[in-house]
């Protein structure tokens, strides 16, 4: 690895003064499981390593029913997953998050990290954008919030620019009867990348048996994730039986827009976001059935 | 070239001082600067889990760690496994079951399953294999592994219980 320095704010004051001075020269590090293996292949060689971890408002996991959820940037994945609230409101969401890499990853990869990577095929993405998921970005000229589907521009790439860290993640809080779920088709059992990847969120009216809202995002079918827009107004105001679970997956693949490479053909790709998109669309409905009333 | 640093840290119990250069990983530091070689360089890109360690409770790639971040920090390697009176349980199963024939990955593996039973002491098989899951082992198809790791689990709670 080319020689860094290394640099390790306390406060998000501090880290956006740094940046500020070296914002070209720096990279923000967090979890540095993509970031380390860049400095190694000479892809990215930052003069500076700025380790947000040491930064409280990027390792909080800060939730209440009535306000949200808050999810600093830079919390390891695995300290999602150990969190009951995580697991209980947004299991869509805390699976994805358990699905990235392995264990090991985990201890240190953060969703800030895995979304500011800017791969199509994060895994926490599409349920990110599933959840309604705002970034909070802070630099030297002030404060922004991004939608999470909006946030990546192409592979490799995102809205941040050389001087904006990634704070936090601001997620609505449950409404009644609503969760999400996440899933993704992979060759093997663990630690591949997302060949298709989808993420949901549902909420339902059960007085009326109809979904009242829905979200649905894919990964690893297209530059950047995608929030599957017509997918998801299918099934709004609707019943959620078979044929509107199909309406919304042949949405879903319209959607999409997957290339040939070496984990899968565009056409494979195609016929996995319309199995996973009714996959997790029924599960997150039936997590949403099953969410007791908060 | 960039300032060496001071580190502090606890290496299986016991109190170390190192000074490495920002750029090095924690993998590097144990095995060139501390002689702890029993973990290993595999791919550099936390994918084998052959350099697998436990920070702070939890099982960790060595190589996707900067030595510097090891600061105040609480690591356990393979060399701190096993006790002064002998072998760990795990251990003691790898040999039984010949869950290794080259013993590359072992390090790793043990130190995934060591922190994998201090977390969950009676795993079923499927949540051996996921903790698994990122330790690779070209040598003996994992299907010995998984059986001493049960049988470590079995041994472990049953001394507990007595």
């Amino acid at each position: 690895m080319h020689a860094i320095n290394y640099e390790s704010p306390s406060t998000l004051d501090q880290a956006v003064k740094f940046m500020a001075a070296h914002g070209e020269k720096a990279r923000a590090m967090s979890g540095g499981s993509d970031l380390i293996i860049q400095m190694r292949a000479a892809v990215r060689r930052p003069e500076y390593v700025v380790d947000l971890k040491k930064i409280p408002e990027l390792r909080q996991i800060s939730f209440s029913v009535q306000h949200g959820l808050k999810l600093g940037a830079a919390v390891p994945a695995i300290e999602i997953h150990e969190n009951a609230d995580m697991r209980k409101y947004y299991p869509g969401l805390t699976e994805a998050a358990h699905l990235i890499g392995s264990l090991q990853i985990q201890s240190r990869a953060s969703v800030g990290g895995n979304l500011c990577n800017g791969s199509p095929a994060a895994d926490t993405i599409p349920a990110l954008i599933a959840v309604g998921a705002k970034c909070r970005v802070l630099g030297p000229k002030g404060e922004r919030i991004v939608a999470a589907e909006d946030f990546c521009t192409g592979p490799g790439r995102t809205v941040l620019a050389p001087d904006e860290i990634l704070v936090e993640f601001q997620i609505p809080g449950p409404a009644p009867h609503s969760s999400d779920a996440y899933q993704r088709f992979i060759p093997r059992n663990e630690m591949d990348i997302a060949v298709v990847g989808v993420g949901a969120s549902i909420t339902l009216d059960l007085g009326e048996d109809r979904c009242t809202a829905a979200r649905i995002g894919l990964g690893a079918v297209g530059p950047t994730p995608i929030f599957a827009k017509e997918a998801s107004a299918a099934l709004v105001g609707k019943k959620l039986d078979a044929g509107t679970i199909e309406k919304a997956a042949q949405a879903a693949i319209a959607a999409s827009s997957p290339i040939d490479d070496m984990r899968g053909t565009a056409e494979f790709r195609r016929h996995l976001v319309g199995v996973l998109t009714r996959r997790v669309v029924t599960l997150a409905a039936e997590r949403a059935r099953m969410a007791t009333s908060r | 070239m960039a300032k060496k640093t001071v580190v502090e840290t606890t290496i299986n119990g016991e109190t170390v001082e190192f000074l490495c250069e920002p750029r090095e990983s924690l993998l590097e530091v144990l095995r060139d600067e501390l002689e702890l070689t029993g973990s290993k360089e595999g791919c550099l890109t936390g994918d084998c889990g052959a350099c697998t360690v436990v920070v702070d409770g939890r099982p960790t790639c060595s190589c996707l760690v900067l030595a510097v971040e090891a600061n105040g920090k609480k690591i356990d390697t393979i060399e701190g496994l096993a006790r002064p009176e002998g072998l760990h349980v795990l251990q003691q199963k790898f040999l039984e079951h010949a869950a290794l024939q080259c013993g590359i990955c072992t390090p790793g593996v043990l130190m995934s399953a060591k922190a994998l039973l201090d977390r969950t002491p009676n795993p079923t098989e499927a949540e051996i294999r996921y903790a698994l899951a990122g330790n690779l082992c070209r040598c003996t198809g994992y299907d010995k592994i998984v059986r001493a790791v049960v049988d470590a689990a079995k041994t472990l709670s049953s001394a507990r219980a007595a």
